[in-house]
């Protein structure tokens, strides 16, 4: 099971990053043995639209299964809903980093998004 | 004899000006039509009340898949510019509200399994104000592509001697969609630092688009000589100076035009027009000048 938890910096100890399409970083981690990669976002950062779509086609060519990520536009979500990743919501006032997300997720604590958690921002 | 009127800033006055010198024009007998191509937010209609005789829906290209053939190649997604399209394994995912319908998905896709149909994504209205030919543009609600639906107000006008085109705010792509093939910009500004901020983005835009320009001063007594200086600097005639006068807005704000409610102003809009054909560049015809940018 590989989880992708967006964050501001690549490591296990770096703080979440609330956004997901526009994220810094994808930490994506094994959920058994806890090992983890990175993928630095940049091109998406800095797309003019579409940073969300481009942002979930990432994470699931990357395998993932699970996102852990403070909010998900509605493109984003439509995506990620195809590629059958399953979301959850993080909380920057409960979980500071991404070994924090991992630990919340695992015993059940994050808010499963069903539903678009923001409006999207294209202009 | 085609004119847009633009500001960067909104809220100057370009639709004051623009109907108003439309009003001028039609008493003194000229074939003229004004063209609102604001369309995310038209309110020319509000002062010339036109009859609309004719409506017709703007569209843009959109693509659809036939997913069952589909390789999963990806070449679609890969090829897009505006990420509006994506594929996971062989299912398509299509964002019509992104997409801007250049047809790049159809003609790449390998397979060949990619057809466009026409998406509505506002109406395109004409008819007449009195003497006046007018066309005006409407985006749907939630609609982003404005730059296709100016394109094709501008398309379906009738011909007339002269057109006056109100554009919307902003220096992006709509306006430049707006400002594209015509002769003269009159740019309506305020002397303030906003108004002048914004009316130096507009006038290097224009001096990029090689179009000339002249500015208004609306509000002419408020504010600072920043904007004055910047006009000598860079050579740009003044057309005009409307006072900050309170009845101005009054009308405004009845939807009433300034030169039937006032007529001691009268002689401004008709010297702004004077001006503003004595600003034209003489004879060489500006016809068939493509304009640069491409996408909004």
């Amino acid at each position: 099971m590989k989880i992708a938890v967006t964050a501001q910096k690549p490591g296990w100890t770096e703080p979440l990053d609330n956004r997901f399409g526009r994220a810094a970083w994808f930490v994506i981690v094994d959920g058994e043995t806890k090992k983890w990669t990175a993928a630095e976002n940049l091109q998406n950062r800095q797309a003019a639209q579409g940073a969300g779509i481009q942002a979930a086609a990432a994470i699931i060519d990357r395998q993932a299964q699970v996102l852990l990520s403070g909010n998900v536009g509605p493109k984003a979500f439509r995506v990620l809903q195809a590629g059958g990743v399953r979301m959850y919501r993080t909380d920057t006032a409960k979980q500071r980093t991404v070994a924090d997300a991992v630990a919340a997720w695992e015993r059940g604590e994050l808010e499963e998004i069903t539903a678009a958690t923001t409006e999207g921002h294209s202009i | 004899m085609k004119i847009a009127f633009a500001s960067g800033k909104g809220g100057t006055g370009k639709t004051t000006v623009a109907v108003n010198i439309a009003n001028i024009l039609q008493q003194t007998g000229v074939d003229v039509q004004l063209l609102d191509c604001d369309v995310e937010e038209p309110n020319a209609h509000l002062f010339l009340l036109p009859r609309i005789d004719w409506s017709v829906p703007a569209t843009v290209r959109r693509p659809e898949v036939a997913e069952e053939h589909c390789t999963g190649c990806g070449v679609c997604a890969e090829f897009c510019e505006y990420n509006a399209i994506t594929v996971l394994k062989t299912t398509v995912l299509v964002f019509p509200e992104l997409c801007h319908g250049c047809g790049v998905c159809a003609e790449f896709c390998p397979e060949r399994i990619i057809t466009e149909s026409d998406r509505a994504i506002g109406v395109i209205e004409g008819g007449a104000a009195g003497g006046i030919g007018f066309v005006q543009g409407r985006l749907n609600v939630g609609e982003v592509l404005a730059p296709p639906l100016i394109n094709q107000v501008k398309e379906k006008a009738p011909a007339a001697a002269v057109t006056l085109v109100d554009c919307p705010p902003g220096t992006s792509c709509p306006v430049i969609e707006a400002v594209r093939g015509m002769d003269l910009v009159v740019l309506v500004s305020e002397p303030t630092p906003f108004g002048f901020y914004d009316l130096t983005l507009m006038a290097t835009t224009l001096k990029t688009l090689d179009i000339p320009s002249g500015v208004v001063v609306n509000r002419c007594d408020i504010g600072n000589d920043e904007l004055y200086r910047f006009c000598r600097r860079e050579g740009l005639p003044i057309l005009a100076e409307i006072p900050h006068d309170r009845r101005i807005a009054e009308c405004y704000s009845r939807g009433v035009l300034i030169t039937e409610a006032l007529p001691e102003y009268r002689e401004l809009f008709a010297d702004l027009w004077k001006r503003v054909i004595d600003s034209l560049p003489s004879p060489p015809d500006r016809e068939g000048r493509e304009g640069t940018g491409t996408s909004p």
